[in-house]
Formats: C-alpha cells, sequence, structure tokens
C-alpha cells in the first residue's frame, strides 16, 4: 500500500514539476505546481507528518498559490516567449544542476543506515508537534509572528499605489 | 497482505526531493516569466521541506517537522512580499519577461 502509494504520487510530483517548466502560460505552471504540492502533502502524510500535511494544503495549495493564481490574473499575465537564456545560465546553471544532481544521488544511494518507511510507523500527532513547538521552541514561534506582521506590512507598502510609486515613473518619464 | 505491508526505502523519498529541486533549478533558468521563475523557488522549497520531513521521519525527531512548519511561515511571507515586489515591477515597467527587466544588468 505504501509503495503504490509512494510510487503514484512520486509520478504526481514530476509530472507536475515537469508540465511547470513545459508549460507556457502561468496559470497552468501554478495549477501544475498546486498538483506537486497537493501530492507532496500526501507524502508527508505516508511520512507520519499528519500536521504538515494539513498545513501543506491549507497554506501552500490554499493560501501561497490563490495567491499567485490571483497575482496572474490581476496582472493578465499572457503566454511567456521562449527565449535563449543567458550565456551565464548555459555555461554555469545547467552544468551545476547536473552536478547537484549527480552528487546528491551519489550520496543518497551510497548512504548507509537509511532505514525504509511503512505505514505502520506511527505518526507524529499534532499534540507531540505542539508540545515541542510551545515549550522549547516558544521564542521563535512568537519572533515569526513578527516576521509574518513585517512581510504584511511590506506586501502593502508595496503593492498600493503610493506616491513613491509615481514618483519612480515620472523620474522614468523625465529620463526618457 | 504481503503487499500491503511493503516498505519504501527512505532514500527514494530523498531522491524524489533532490530530483524536484533540480527540476526548481532547471525552472529558474529556463522561465522567461518572473511570475513562472517565482514559482520555481516555491518548487526548490517544497523539495526541500520533503527531505526534512524524511530525516525527521527516519530518526524520529520532531524538531525537523516543526523546522518545516517555520519554513512554510517563511515561505508565505515571502510570497506575499515576492508577488508585491512582482506587481510593483509589472506597474513601473509593465512587462514580466525576465529578459525586459534588465536594468541592473551589467
Amino acid at each position: 500500500m505504501h509503495l503504490i502509494l509512494f510510487l503514484l504520487f512520486a509520478g504526481f510530483c514530476l509530472a507536475g514539476a515537469i508540465n511547470l517548466l513545459l508549460q507556457t502560460h502561468p496559470i497552468t505552471s501554478a495549477l501544475s505546481l498546486i498538483v506537486v504540492m497537493t501530492s507532496l502533502a500526501v507524502l508527508y502524510l505516508l511520512l507520519g507528518a499528519e500536521f504538515l500535511a494539513a498545513a501543506q494544503i491549507i497554506v501552500y495549495s490554499g493560501a501561497i498559490m490563490v495567491l499567485f493564481t490571483f497575482v496572474v490574473m490581476l496582472l493578465n499575465a499572457g503566454r511567456e516567449e521562449r527565449t535563449l537564456g543567458s550565456r551565464a545560465a548555459s555555461v554555469v546553471g545547467f552544468p551545476a544542476v547536473v552536478a547537484i544532481l549527480a552528487v546528491l544521488a551519489t550520496i543518497i544511494l551510497h548512504a548507509q543506515g537509511l532505514g525504509v518507511a511503512s505505514l505502520s510507523d506511527g505518526i507524529t500527532s499534532t499534540e507531540d508537534l505542539s508540545r515541542v513547538l510551545f515549550t522549547e521552541l516558544l521564542l521563535p514561534f512568537e519572533v515569526t509572528s513578527v516576521l509574518i506582521l513585517i512581510a504584511i506590512l511590506g506586501a502593502v507598502a508595496l503593492a498600493r499605489h503610493g506616491h513613491g510609486d509615481t514618483g519612480a515613473r515620472g523620474e522614468r518619464a523625465a529620463g526618457k | 497482505m504481503n503487499f500491503l505491508s511493503q516498505e519504501v526505502p527512505i532514500s527514494w523519498y530523498l531522491l524524489l526531493s533532490a530530483v524536484l529541486f533540480s527540476l526548481g533549478v532547471i525552472g529558474f533558468l529556463i522561465k522567461r516569466n518572473l511570475i513562472t521563475v517565482f514559482m520555481s523557488i516555491e518548487l526548490m522549497l517544497n523539495a526541500v521541506n520533503l527531505s526534512f520531513v524524511t530525516f525527521a521521519h527516519e530518526w524520529h525527531a520532531v524538531k525537523g517537522q516543526i523546522f518545516v512548519f517555520f519554513v512554510m511561515m517563511v515561505a508565505a511571507a515571502e510570497a506575499a512580499v515576492g508577488l508585491a515586489i512582482i506587481i510593483a515591477v509589472f506597474r513601473a515597467r509593465a512587462t514580466l519577461a525576465v529578459d525586459r527587466i534588465d536594468l541592473m544588468k551589467l
């Protein structure tokens, strides 16, 4: 059962990721990314992370990807034109990707002592997780709320029609 | 019954994570739309999260899962700010093509 579910959802993951690369329209890329994230939630559940599986669906597939699709619709982003990438990407980037993947795969395949995962391993309950989170790691948790607050303020400040924005545009027009 | 108890090696999960990360990097390099470039970054974050969860499972460490929780929160903040920046860039330059957002290019 575990093997079947793993193969099925790993396949979904890879298919979604490859589809993300192949599609030229941002909205189809966003939908493929939702497939990847939801499949990852199932994989988390297979690994016994029940809270993270729920959070993955709510935060990633829900909140973040809805934000992405809204921005795609708001900016009316059309089909992207394929151009040749920069020379740095083809000279350094792609060989680096191949090297990273080769090194990681070699390390993973030769690593000793990695066990197996099965459905009978039990799950990490939300209670265990929150007990550690709210006792040992309370300070990082509270600091994260400040981070979220700053992010909200930053997003509002950046995205609103402000005089800073019109000033930049005016400068650009004056420069031309 | 034997079929039901089949196990998956931990290394398969790690390999999947590595492949997803590489696909994210490739997407970052070949995509020409600012929003899809940003999506590739999210894909890389997700791939690393899968590694964290796998190792948390392997070593029965709850803190690995909590780290994923923090990564998710940071990713949410990053997505909000990043998309706001994309909106600001679009407003200033009226394009999303990364080739034409080249003010800082040498």
